[in-house]
């Protein structure tokens, strides 16, 4: 049994809003079923007792001291985006509400 | 486009309300949650932002210490406990309100859990304390700012689109979640309101925010269901957004309640789905409908290494709380022999902490309280600022009161000498000296004005002779002008009287 299916793909493919022909539902299903499988060997040699790793160095606690540093110049930020207005990003207006 | 509505008293006949509260608060810190940018509120749109709040490729987040500091104080002062080690996650979804694409938050493993918060609430039968049990306390960040243009909200020209502001996308958040509320009945929209109140005044204690509904440091989600009696199973819920204020939070409720049971009388189901308040319209109306858009993929997140306090920290900050609000408030309202409500007003204008300085300076507890809610409530109103933020400390509000107390100065003169202290003329006292404000105590200079008054006003002086006692006030008033307020009032109120034969 595959690990993802077509109709996964697809779902996933609507919720991250990016549109997917058939032919590529069929592909990235196909590619995606074997990556999944190859990472679903690791759990065949993870015992119980082992709980999953997070992180590759074992740090907890990495804090910052509560202390403003410069942001950045808002024209060259708007700069890159597609399109600004009034300084402010200007994007398509997804849901109707606030 | 209002729903129909059945009266309150027959909701409550036919069904038991149960709640449940989200609320977020953003947190008081200086820089953001993850990254540096400065949190201030009000500034230029996208002045506050940087390539980590931006999501820009190759930035990484670096949690703000002091953030989760908060939200562990937060968690103790709600009788959480503490995770000893937990993660953050990622929550994914696609709206331009986040710039990355996720929400840096917390999933199933949150700072706090399995807290509670007792509040008060006026029944019929009396004050009765109500548990509101806390699920959880998480951290997590704040979202961009939309402002939405085109189409419904009138401009003609060009198709709809939003702009979006990110100073406030990455400022610390701590989502605070109750359990459901069960068997609060009629009162459910009051123990509501109180504890979004409670709430609101534990976190201003703790200082961990400025809990400004008005501005969004404190935001309310409301969950709410209808069952026909409390062993029925639980009803479909709506959640009901964009509650900002406490009234709001009591006013939602009973309109969501009624409006429910509305539609339940009628055999219409109630739609799982988000609901906007409209403050100005008292309605609720539908939003989103619970969907597919919230498979939000949780997942931990990559970037950040867990956080596991110790416990030793936990307790140091444990021992470090302050006094819970309510107790607080309760002991202090039975030492200064004042109500509830009188209370409430000092809290309520942000003066308790400048009240309590003021009487450890030496005031005592109602002179304290007349200053800062009074003089200088008004002057601190006028120049649009926080009390806390006017140019007099406790120590010289409480130096002010001694030289009343000593009789140096009456209450107009002090208001003077307020003047002269928020122009930064230095220290009470040298403010009076260099602007020469006293009360005339010399009774011989306060003979002559009397003097001159009575001649100036031989009607009303007559009165008094004639034994008209009231007519004091016009000579007292001629006598106070006539030496710029600097006499004591009732010392030339003896004067007259004497003068006068009486
Ligand atoms: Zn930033």
């Amino acid at each position: 049994m595959s690990a993802i299916s077509r109709d996964d793909v697809a779902h996933l493919a609507s919720l991250a809003r990016i549109e997917l022909t058939e032919q590529e539902l069929n592909d990235y299903a196909g590619q995606l079923d074997v990556i999944l499988t190859a990472v679903a060997s690791i759990s065949e040699v993870a015992a119980d007792d082992i709980p999953p790793t997070t992180h590759a160095v074992p740090v907890v606690n990495v804090f910052r001291d509560d202390v403003v540093t410069p942001s950045l110049d808002r024209d060259s930020v708007l700069d890159h985006a597609p399109a600004a207005e009034d300084g402010r990003f200007r994007v398509p207006r997804i849901l109707d509400e606030e | 486009m209002s729903a129909p509505l059945i009266d309150f008293d027959e909701v409550i006949a036919n069904f038991d309300p149960v709640l449940g509260l989200e609320v977020h608060v953003e947190l008081g810190t200086a820089s953001k949650m993850f990254c540096g940018c400065a949190t201030e509120f009000g500034a230029e749109p996208n002045t506050q932002v940087c390539p980590t709040c931006l999501g820009l490729p190759g930035s990484l987040p670096v949690v703000n210490g002091t953030a989760v500091e908060s939200a562990i104080r937060i968690g103790l002062a709600l009788n959480c406990s503490i995770a000893s080690w937990c993660r953050f996650a990622r929550k994914n979804y696609f709206y331009p309100d986040m710039p990355k694409n996720f929400q840096t938050s917390q999933y199933d493993e949150p700072i706090c859990f399995e807290g509670y918060l007792d509040v008060d609430v006026e029944t019929d039968e009396g004050t009765r304390t109500f548990r509101v049990e806390i699920e959880r306390a998480h951290m997590e960040e704040d979202t961009g700012k939309s402002l939405h243009v085109g189409g419904s909200t009138g401009r003609i020209h060009g198709a709809d689109f939003s702009l979006v502001d990110y100073n406030r996308a990455g400022i610390p958040l701590i989502e605070i979640v109750t359990k459901p509320l069960e068997g609060a009945g009629k009162y459910a929209p009051e123990v509501a309101k109180a504890y979004v109140g409670a709430l609101r005044d534990l976190l201003r204690g703790l200082g961990v925010s400025d809990v400004k509904m008005e501005q969004g440091s404190l935001r309310c989600d409301v969950n709410l269901s209808l069952r026909t009696s409390p062993d029925a199973p639980l009803g479909t819920r709506t959640e009901t957004k964009n509650v900002n204020s406490l009234r709001s939070v009591e006013r939602a409720i009973r309109y969501e309640m009624q409006r429910q049971a509305a539609l339940l009388t009628d055999g219409t189901a109630i739609i799982q789905e988000t609901r906007h308040w409209h403050e100005d319209t008292g309605v609720t109306t539908s939003g989103r409908v619970k969907s597919d858009a919230e498979d939000y993929r949780y997942f931990p997140e990559p970037d950040l290494v867990p956080v596991a306090p110790s416990a030793e920290w936990i307790e140091q900050l444990r021992s470090q709380l302050p006094e819970p609000p309510a107790e607080r408030s309760k002991r202090l309202r039975e030492e200064w022999g004042i109500s509830e409500k009188e209370m409430q007003s000092v809290i309520n204008a942000g003066a308790l902490d400048l009240v309590l300085a003021t009487i450890a300076e030496g005031a005592d507890p109602a002179a304290s309280r007349k200053w800062w809610l009074g003089e200088l409530a008004r002057r601190a109103n006028d120049e649009g600022v926080e009390l806390e933020s006017l140019a007099i400390t406790a120590k010289q509000v409480a130096d002010l009161e001694g030289l009343v107390q000593s009789g140096r100065l009456n209450d107009k003169l002090a208001r003077q000498v307020i003047d002269g202290v928020l122009a930064g003329e230095g220290e009470p006292a040298a403010v009076a000296d260099s602007r020469g404000l006293q009360i005339v105590s010399d009774d011989s200079a306060l003979l002559e004005a009397i003097t001159a008054a009575i001649e100036a006003d031989p009607d009303a002086a007559q009165k008094i002779r004639d034994g008209k006692v009231a007519a004091t006030g016009a000579l007292v008033g001629s006598v106070m002008k006539a030496t710029k307020g600097q006499a004591d009032a009732a010392r030339v109120r003896e004067l007259v009287l004497q003068e006068l034969g009486q």
